[in-house]
């Protein structure tokens, strides 16, 4: 199977210091991986990469057999990478289905003219981003009575949710989700892995995970990298990382026990 | 601007609200309005008349101002300039070259779009602090040139612009041009709500409130952002043209920095994004220092303090941008 997403010997640093150091990483199609680390190993950072927040110094990163690195953020959620953040960011005053609308703004044309004027074409489209939309809030298990709310007032979970729901509008081949357990309760964290293994197999949407939940990651992931100081240090099936010392030992170093311990 | 902070406690905006609540209740108050704006020139006068049309014509560019400021979020100090592109088309291709006045709108329209395009273009593409420091200056680049250049008549202007006919009807008397003024303020309001009420005018909100978050859905923000400034030229500019043929003379006076504040005071006062909000700013723009006649030269100082114990009490405008339920 050919890896829907490739990044290859990407380098990243800021003022001299580095970020990322030659990092290889596939995620194939059709997959649930992982990328699991200390705080600080430069996680989120090759999140930025890969969606054209940040641009590596060397290195080359191609999804769907093509090249990433010279597109705008916005080309790169158009070629099929869409993203969640790590502290939730949904626009604020703004209901939740609007919200979720925005993930189908890539997808549709229409512009002024056919807004003034309220062209058929427009009417279709605005119709088909509506109805899209709330397909994707029924998916994630937002109800209809919260749809019309504003989406910063709804209950962290919800909010996490509906920020999934925005990502799924855009109509992805590749999801990436930042920490997407993070201040979720235990039961919350039991809905987001049946979410994110429905998110699979039911839209054929790979997913990349960043997650410090270790256990969460083990229970769903088919493979896990581990990143460290900017390097990969491992990769594999969740089994062999857990039972790898250079894992253990970067968790240990990095003073995170806890997360050690939980592997 | 500060972060829009809830306000739980029910103001008088927000009993409104509650009073307005059935589209079928809004519908019979703004037939009320458009009923009274129909009657005001034969119920109150000439002067009063002539008063209202420049509240119109504060409308229309509050309108467009509201769309670049309120929707997208970009601060233009400069918008007086797209004002003066589309007054000066109109003036000078009418006396110097003969043109029907009709004729003269599409090119002062196409005119702004350019300007906007040239100005915009490349500052959009930085933070949106640059685009107020550009705007700023275009809008004296625009009134300096106008002073200078012959062609605009440098500082004595354009004069003889000749009034406009439209279909036999003399557009001349100032009862005419509040009219003509009314019916282009409707127009500015209804395509304002349907660009709302859309693709493009949901990215502009998308954009002001995340950058990060808008462009990771794939929006692509400098075009989101060059359409608001465009379109907002277009409202500049066809206010200008009719402002021309209204006043028949024009100078480079009436397009000074001046100017591009109380538009943009009208908008900010009123509530920025919000259409009844920047309406009724434009209206208090135009009307306070009218109303506060009698307080002679003590007008101005009066209508200040006002302008600061509004933005003191109510930061987001008189009637702002409510967040929903």
């Amino acid at each position: 199977m050919a890896a829907l997403l490739h990044l290859n010997g990407v380098t990243l640093g800021f003022a001299g210091n580095i970020v990322l150091q030659g990092v290889d990483f596939t995620v194939d199609a059709g997959t649930i991986t992982s990328l699991i680390g200390p705080n600080g190993a430069g996680k989120t950072s090759l999140f930025n990469c890969i969606t054209g927040f940040y641009k590596p110094q060397s290195g080359s990163i191609s999804f769907d057999r093509r090249a990433m690195l010279p597109l705008k953020p916005f080309q790169v959620t158009r070629a099929g990478i869409a993203r969640t953040f790590q502290n939730v960011r949904l626009f604020r005053q703004m209901s939740v289905l609007e919200n979720v609308m925005s993930g189908q703004h890539c997808r549709t044309s229409a512009g002024a003219i056919g807004a003034i004027f309220h062209l058929p074409a427009q009417q279709r489209e605005e119709e088909k981003i509506r109805a899209h939309s709330v397909e994707c809030l029924r998916f994630v298990g937002v109800g209809q009575d919260e749809w019309e709310r504003d989406a910063t007032t709804l209950a962290y979970g919800h909010q996490r949710r509906v920020e999934i729901a925005r990502a799924l509008a855009t109509e992805p081949k590749l999801l990436l989700l930042d920490e997407p357990a993070a201040g979720l309760t235990k039961g919350e964290k039991g809905e987001l892995v049946e979410l994110i293994t429905r998110i699979r197999d039911e839209r054929k949407v790979a997913v990349l995970l960043i997650e410090h939940d270790t256990g969460l990651v083990m229970r769903i992931s088919e493979r896990v990298s581990v990143l460290d100081h900017g390097t990969i240090i491992a990769e594999g099936i969740p089994k062999d990382i857990q039972a790898n010392p250079k894992v253990i030992e970067a968790y240990l170093g990095a003073e995170d026990a806890e997360a050690a311990l939980a592997l | 601007m500060a972060a829009g902070k809830l306000d739980p406690r029910p103001d008088a905006w927000g009993r409104l609200a509650t009073i307005l609540d059935t589209p079928a209740k809004r519908g019979v108050a703004i037939a009320l309005i458009l009923a009274v704006m129909v009657v005001a020139p034969m119920a109150f006068g000439q002067y009063a008349t002539v008063i209202l049309t420049n509240a119109l014509l504060y409308t229309i560019l509050a309108l467009g101002l509201n769309i670049v400021v309120g929707y997208a979020g970009l601060l233009d100090l400069g918008y007086a300039a797209f004002f003066a592109v589309g007054a000066y088309a109109v003036g000078i291709l009418t006396t110097t070259f003969g043109w029907n006045f009709w004729a003269t709108i599409p090119l002062a329209v196409l005119a702004a779009m350019l300007a906007g395009l040239i100005i915009g273009g490349p500052t959009l593409r930085l933070r949106s602090d640059y685009l107020a420091i550009v705007t700023l200056g275009f809008g004296e680049i625009v009134r300096i040139a106008a002073r200078n250049l012959d062609i605009t008549g440098k500082a004595s202007g354009i004069s003889g612009i000749e009034q406009p006919w439209l279909f036999g009807w003399h557009i001349a008397r100032p009862v005419d041009f509040y009219y003509v003024f009314l019916v282009l303020a409707i127009i500015g309001i209804l395509v304002s709500v349907r660009l709302a009420n859309s693709r493009l005018g949901r990215a502009w909100l998308y954009v002001r409130h995340d950058e990060d978050a808008a462009e990771a859905m794939g929006i692509n923000r400098v075009r989101v952002k060059l359409a608001a400034y465009v379109i907002g030229a277009i409202y500049g500019s066809i206010g200008g043209a009719f402002f021309a043929v209204n006043l028949t003379a024009i100078s480079p006076e009436s397009f000074s920095f001046k100017q591009s504040t109380l538009f943009l005071m009208a908008v900010i006062l009123g509530g920025m994004g919000k259409i009844p909000g920047v309406i009724l700013g434009a209206f208090i723009v135009v009307l306070a220092p009218e109303v506060l006649r009698d307080f002679g030269s003590f007008r101005y100082l009066i209508f200040a303090v006002g302008l600061l114990l509004i933005m003191l009490y109510r930061p987001s405008g008189i009637w702002p941008a409510g967040s929903k339920r």
